[in-house]
Formats: structure tokens, sequence, C-alpha cells
């Protein structure tokens, strides 16, 4: 599968991170009788290198989809900024070469699978006789051969999860940004997106995801960062840190973000 | 640009033809204008420019209902179905989102223009045996730049109404209104004293003239088709309105934030 050329702004060298946050500050106003502003994220900075699978870890309402809508270009940053491949996040360009699966996956009900893959087929300018083989592939992949035909308004959550992967990979991308993708899964749809991302990881994907699953996290990442009220509060090698704090990741997320056990 | 718009616009046709409001639309006009045709009012053989006259004005109202109420749904219904995120986080721009909205938008109406004009011709074709071609391209024409313009409009309602209830509401009486008022409006003003003239002669010269597209007078007494210069001049009108509307939906949607 080919890509599009590359932009002028997204010609990056090897050394380079595939993604890189600097300094980011994200505020909102919140409606009120009185106006009232909320730092979601507050001076966030990290790197993730080409080939990592990085998990991005806090609990709810730490920043972590806010930092990730900043990536998607959905949320405009109040300070500091953002690159992917080296093109600022707020170019679409910026977005070519990128995979996004929405924690909740919601696609045009009236479409079916094939109809939905190629859409964003044609988005991505994958050339036709390259999409149809791909949407194939794609398709295989994430099961759904049997549904491939039939309106996504007739499926249950876990194949609606399935099509989002279909459509998150489509474009075969360099880096994947992966929001809670196992969250509301049964045991086998779990099991079965971990299987994908430590494909993809085999495959010498980039990997960004979060989530709240410390065991998937502890075996498919290579490196994490852990964020509370929009700052960090650690980064490093996952072995590195279990090493560093003599206990699993879900401990140390747990004494990171200063939960204490009431029983 | 227009790959990614057009790729969009297929979806919003797909919608419109697998969605039940069209069907229903024409179904309730083909059973109202033949149960009007059935009935024979006095033996008069003027029935006929009657029966064109409210086929038309079914065909008026059911297209604006259509283009009003598809494109004042499209970028909420994208929000809250979430659609827009993993739509967003493609190589798509803002504004190509709103291009391919309108022009899939559009493009429905005009589809849905010919099938109603088809029933139009062969019900108009039956009765008095003939078929003005030209009037009723002409007709179809200024009909498809008119709700041009009302999509423009209720795509731009839908980035400043909180919901496309009322945006719907709020196009359709300002539609209607210019439709039956709009032509009216200097004369108005003429009689009125400042600032109130000024004020409503302000609008008179800013609006839209929907009813500069409406022929269907013309094609209700068998007029001759409409000078080609006038009906040219038509498009560039309805091509400036659109894209001021449409300028105006890329600046506000851009500076919109998404949260996912």
């Amino acid at each position: 599968m080919q890509h599009s050329p590359m932009h002028d702004g997204q010609r990056m060298t090897a050394s380079e991170p595939i993604l890189k946050i600097d300094n980011l500050r994200v505020e909102f106003r919140v409606a009120g009788l009185k106006e009232e502003v909320k730092v979601a994220v507050d001076g966030l900075s990290l790197t993730v290198n080409a080939g990592e699978v990085f998990g991005f870890l806090g609990p709810n309402g730490a920043g972590k989809t806010t930092t990730m809508n900043v990536l998607l270009g959905f949320v405009p940053p109040t300070s500091g900024s953002a690159y992917i491949f080296g093109t600022d996040v707020s170019q679409p360009i910026a977005r070519q070469r990128i995979g996004y699966l929405p924690e909740l996956t919601y696609y045009y009900r009236f479409l079916t699978p094939e109809e939905l893959l190629r859409f964003y087929g044609r988005i991505f300018r994958i050339p036709k006789d390259q999409l149809e083989k791909r949407i194939d592939e794609v398709i295989k992949l994430v099961e759904l051969e049997h549904a491939r035909k039939r309106q996504i308004k007739t499926f249950s959550k876990g194949m609606q999860q399935r099509i989002g992967l279909a459509q998150a990979v489509l474009n075969n991308p360099d880096l994947l940004i992966f929001d809670e993708p196992t969250s509301g899964l049964d045991p086998i749809g779990r099991m079965k997106v971990r299987e994908i991302i430590q494909r993809l990881k085999n495959e010498g994907k980039t990997v960004f995801f979060s989530s709240h699953e410390m065991g998937e996290v502890e075996t498919v990442c290579d490196r994490v960062v852990i964020i509370n009220q929009g700052k960090v509060r650690e980064e490093g090698q996952v072995t590195d840190l279990l090493a560093k704090h003599q206990m699993n990741l879900e401990q140390i997320f747990l004494k990171l973000i200063g939960y204490q056990a009431s029983v | 640009m227009m790959t990614n718009a057009m790729a969009l616009a297929g979806v919003v046709v797909r919608e419109m033809y697998r969605r039940k409001d069209f069907y229903v639309l024409l179904i309730l006009t083909v059973i109202i204008t033949l149960a009007m045709g059935s009935v024979n009012f006095f033996n008069d053989d003027k029935i006929v420019r009657y029966l064109k006259e409210l086929c038309l004005l079914l065909i008026w109202i059911s297209t604006l209902v259509m283009a009003i109420s598809m494109a004042a749904r499209q970028l909420p219904m994208e929000r809250e179905s979430r659609t827009i995120f993993p739509l967003l986080a493609k190589p798509i721009s803002r504004g190509e989102v709103i291009l391919g909205k309108f022009l899939g938008c559009w493009f429905a109406c005009g589809l849905a223009l010919l099938v109603f004009y088809v029933f139009f011709s062969v019900l108009t074709g039956v009765r008095e045996h003939d078929l003005p071609v030209l009037s009723y391209f002409q007709a179809i024409w200024l009909h498809w730049m008119m709700l041009g313009i009302v999509t423009a409009m209720v795509i731009l309602g839908s980035l400043i109404f909180a919901a496309p209830s009322s945006n719907a509401t709020i196009s359709f009486v300002v539609s209607a209104g210019i439709l039956l008022l709009g032509r009216h409006l200097n004369k108005v003003a003429l009689q009125m004293s400042e600032p109130s003239s000024t004020i409503l002669y302000t609008i008179y010269y800013n609006i839209p003239h929907l009813e500069i597209f409406d022929v269907r007078d013309l094609i209700v007494h068998n007029q001759p088709p409409i000078e080609w210069g006038w009906w040219a001049l038509a498009t560039p009108y309805a091509a400036v309105y659109i894209a001021i509307f449409l300028f105006a939906a890329c600046w506000i949607f851009k500076r919109k934030s998404l949260s996912a």
C-alpha cells in the first residue's frame, strides 16, 4: 500500500520524534453565573518515537482526551504546540498518516462497512484499485466479512468497535491514536484489540493510546506517561518504572494520583 | 479540496435515498395532486391550470421542507452521533466538511427536484398533450439555484442556533417570508418614516430575493420561457449568496472547539 507523497512540512529525519507535544496548555471557559476558566492540560510535554507503543494514562478528567483532541485538531491549544510527523497538528495534512480509534465509536448508521471504508479511503486518496483490496484486507482483519454489506445500524457494540478498528488501520498508518480502545468490550473483544495492537507493534507501527486497563498497558506498552489534573506525574519505560517503584503498574498509578484506599 | 467534498457529498446523497422523508413527500404530492385532479369543478376546462398550480405549490413546499430539514440536521447530527470525530481525524479540513455537506444536500435536492418535475411533466403532458421542455428546464434550474441559497443559509444557521428544530423553523419562516413578501419590502419602506424606512430598504437590498427564482406563473399560464440572459444572470446571483453563507459557515466552524 502506498502513501500519498509527503507534504513539505512533513519531511523529517529518522531521529525526530513521530509525535511531539511541547508545553501544551488547554483552558476551557465554564459557563455559569460567574465565568470560570478550567485548566484541562497544564504544561504537558512529551515525545513519542517511531516504533514505540506509548501508554497515555491518567484517571478520568486527567486531560487525556483533551490532549488527544488537540493532537487530532478538534480543540486548539491555549498555548504550547503539538506536532505529528513534524507538522503542526492544526494542519489537516498532519492526519494523512495517522489512524484514530475514538473511545465511543459511532459511524454513519445508514452505510455498510464497505461503503464507510470506501468513503474514508477516498479522503485518504487511496487509489481505487488499491482501496478495494485494502477494504477486503481490513474487513478480514476485524472479522466482519459476513456483515460487510449490512447497514451499520444493525451492528452490536462490539461489531461497531471492530468497524472502528478497520477504519483506523485502513490507510496503513504509521501512527495510531487509540482512545481507550477496549472500553466497553467483552473479554473476546478486548483480546482481539490487544492482538491487533501487538500485531501493529510487530509491524513497527507507532501506537499512542490511553487506557484504564493497567494489565493491558503493562503487556503491550514500551513507555508510559501518567498524568493527573493536566500535569505529568511520571514518565518512562515500563520496565524502568516497575524496577524503580518495586510494584505493579496499577499500584504505581494509584500511588501517583494520590489514591488512598478507604478500606 | 473537491475530492474530499465530493466524497462527503456522496454520503449525504446516500442518506437521502435511505431515509423515508423524500418518499413520504413525493407520495403525498402525488396523492394530493391526483385526488384534486380527479375532481371536476363545474366542468371547468381551466381545471388543468389549477392542477398545475397546486402541483407546483406542493413541489415547492416539499422541496423547501426537504432542503431545510436535511441541511439543518447535517452538522448537529455529526456532532450528536460523534461521527464528526473519526471524520475530522482524517486529512479533511473543516471547510471541506462544510462544502461537502452543502454539495450533498444540494445534489440530493436536485435529484428530488428531477423526480418531482418528471411527475409534473407526465401530469401536464397527459392533460395538455404538450411538453414545453425549455420552460420546464428553466423552472427546474432556477428552483435548484433557489434551494442552493436556502441550503447554504440553513447550514450557516446550524452553526448559530443550538437546536436543529429551531434552525429549521426559523429558516422556513425566513424563506417563506422572502418568497411571499420579499418583492414588496421596498414599496412598504417607501411609505414608512425614518429610521424604519432605511432599515427596511437595507433589508430589501441585502436579502437574497428568492422570489426571482419562482417562475411558476409562467408555467401555469403556458407563457414562453424567460429571456436566457435573465435566466443566466440568476445563476451568479445565487452563487454570490451561496458563497457568502458558506464562507461565514466555514469561518464559524473553524473557530468551533469540538470535544470528543
